[in-house]
């Protein structure tokens, strides 16, 4: 096909790369180079602050947490939209998608006016001493709520994709829903399915303005690691920040790695069913 | 079970009745339950009390400068986006799967990393600020500071929207434009160019209700003064740590309308123009 000239692609390609130094290299270059800034023995210090490593330990629960039930979750709404009619089916799909477009910490203050102390079930819990609101169950609850479209989002389109006649045919023969589910319908999405599950994982990891709102940032107990950051950054302990942030960047690099090679994947495994229809 | 327009074949059912019920009981509890609380909640302020925040001094301040760094960074985010998926789609060049992939990277970033790395980049220590900083510029703790971390989050979104769009264009009506004489621009502008505006705006459209309700990263960049660098989700977090619910409440409902109605603009555009196209 007719490019434009070599002088207007040399200029182009040559803006993107700039931008991508200025815009997207650049605050990756800045954490490595404050984290190491004053050198590796600080560094290491700094990863192993008490208050940072339980931290990372509260992050690591809250994600094995809510990762798992939003896969299930995930996996059965995008089932049920697909793979039936209902009346309100439009709806249904609002409703998945509409924690993407609440602001992380109207997020936050949502869980506030239910379960804190002036709000719907305070007084209640407060009788029965059940701390959700400043304690882990919250931030839970709220990095629930932030990622809970992502798996069902990227397996709706795919399960709409692959098409019904082969579990119709399953089915037909005597195979169980159970049966068909994990034969047939299973291996077709277990790419997509792994994607969704690693960009829930990346935000769920990183959520800063819901938890934010829910932790009460006490420190050592309710802080999960991004509130940790906070903490130390604004106590000028940059190169603690930083330590702690890189393993952060380190995390979101794995993802777009993963990422890339999970979409390679779908692409080639559409093209195969492609071909094999034209067969 | 429902007389309604259900149809559970072929999997019967007690398949759907499973799978839609746990749904449903799933998004109650976790979506549904909290918004609607959200809703009665800011319902007992009425109308008075919700002119009486659109007119507090503080909550316009905070008002415009969302909307408006939120508005800034979208459009400089519609330009630099199209530019990445133009040169992405239509170029080779080496490096490019590894740029590719990069796109995302605001998208898989922690909002609070991010705005810890921009703060220090455009403070005036940092490797950027301290270039400007002799010529008098300022740009952490200033709004300028706002629309560059907006734009940090918002990148993403105009590139992904335009980038398959583009790569689907069919060739053809290229080549055909071309054999009847037109020349690289006019192609541009008559035949490419009107099939991006829809992605564009949608592109756009979402970096610009990110960057609204956008905090991490913000909140360390913009300095938090209040009227003149203070963002609405951080009035929000201040009025819930004074206890004012109330306020925050309002607030928030606030925000929620005015996104979903962008989010429901996107939907009408969207629909107009594939009705446009047939």
């Amino acid at each position: 096909m007719r490019q434009e000239s070599l002088l207007a692609r040399v200029i182009l390609i040559g803006l993107v790369f700039f931008f991508t130094g200025l815009i997207l290299l650049l605050p990756i270059y800045t954490v490595f180079h404050e984290a190491f800034s004053k050198g590796l023995a600080a560094y290491w210090e700094g990863i192993q602050e008490p208050d940072t490593i339980s931290a990372f330990k509260l992050t690591l629960i809250v994600v094995a947490i809510a990762v798992p039930l939003n896969t299930l979750f995930g996996i059965l709404s995008a089932f049920s939209v697909t793979r039936f009619e209902f009346p309100g089916k439009s709806w249904l799909l609002t409703i998945i998608d509409s924690p993407f477009s609440v602001s992380p910490v109207i997020s936050g203050l949502i869980f506030i006016l239910l379960f804190g102390r002036q709000g719907w079930f305070g007084p209640w819990l407060a009788e029965n001493d059940i701390k959700i609101v400043f304690n882990t169950p919250g931030l839970v609850i709220a990095t629930i709520f932030i990622t809970l479209p992502f798996v069902a989002r990227e397996l709706i389109p795919l399960l709409e994709s692959q098409g019904i006649e082969e579990e119709e045919a399953g089915l037909l023969l005597g195979a169980s829903p159970l049966k068909v589910f994990f034969k047939i319908v299973a291996p077709g999405i277990k790419y997509g399915l792994l994607y969704g599950i690693i960009l829930c994982n990346a935000r769920a990891m990183g959520e800063f303005g819901a938890v934010s709102v829910l932790s009460g940032h006490i420190r050592g107990q309710t802080n999960t690691l991004p509130l940790q950051i906070e903490v130390l950054y604004n106590e000028y302990n940059s190169v603690a920040a930083f330590s702690a942030a890189s393993l952060l960047v380190f995390l979101s690099l794995i993802t777009l790695v993963a990422k890339q090679i999970l979409e390679r994947k779908i692409k080639t495994t559409k093209k195969e069913e492609l071909l094999q229809q034209e067969v | 079970m429902f007389n309604l327009n259900v149809k559970t074949k072929p999997y019967g059912k007690t398949a759907f009745g499973l799978s839609l019920g746990i749904t449903v009981t799933y998004l109650s509890l976790i979506v549904i339950i909290p918004l609607g609380a959200l809703f009665l909640k800011s319902s007992g302020i009425g109308w008075e009390g919700f002119w009486k925040l659109l007119t507090n001094e503080r909550i316009l301040g905070a008002l415009y400068l969302s909307f408006g760094a939120g508005a800034i960074a979208a459009i400089i985010n519609l330009f630099v986006g199209f530019l990445f998926a133009w040169v992405l789609v239509r170029y080779e060049f080496p490096g490019k799967a590894l740029l590719d992939s990069l796109v995302d990277l605001p998208f898989t970033l922690p909002t609070a990393v991010a705005g810890i790395a921009l703060t220090t980049i455009y403070s005036k220590n940092g490797m950027i600020g301290s270039l400007l900083e002799p010529y008098g510029i300022k740009i952490a703790y200033t709004p300028i500071g706002i629309v560059i971390a907006l734009v940090f989050i918002g990148f993403p979104f105009v590139v992904r929207t335009v980038q398959p769009v583009l790569e689907e264009f069919p060739k053809e009506l290229e080549e055909s434009a071309y054999c009847l004489g037109a020349n690289r621009w006019q192609i541009f502008r008559r035949v490419i160019f009107p099939e991006l505006i829809p992605p564009m705006i949608t592109g756009a459209a979402m970096a610009f209700a990110r960057g609204i309700g956008e905090y991490g990263s913000v909140v360390f960049i913009s300095g938090n003064l209040p009227g003149k660098t203070e963002i609405l989700p951080l009035l929000i977090v201040t009025k819930l740590e004074q206890y004012q619910y109330e306020e925050a409440t309002g607030i928030a409902l606030i925000m929620l309308v005015i996104s979903f109605t962008i989010l429901l603009g996107i939907n009408i555009l969207q629909t107009a123009s594939a009705r446009r196209k047939g």
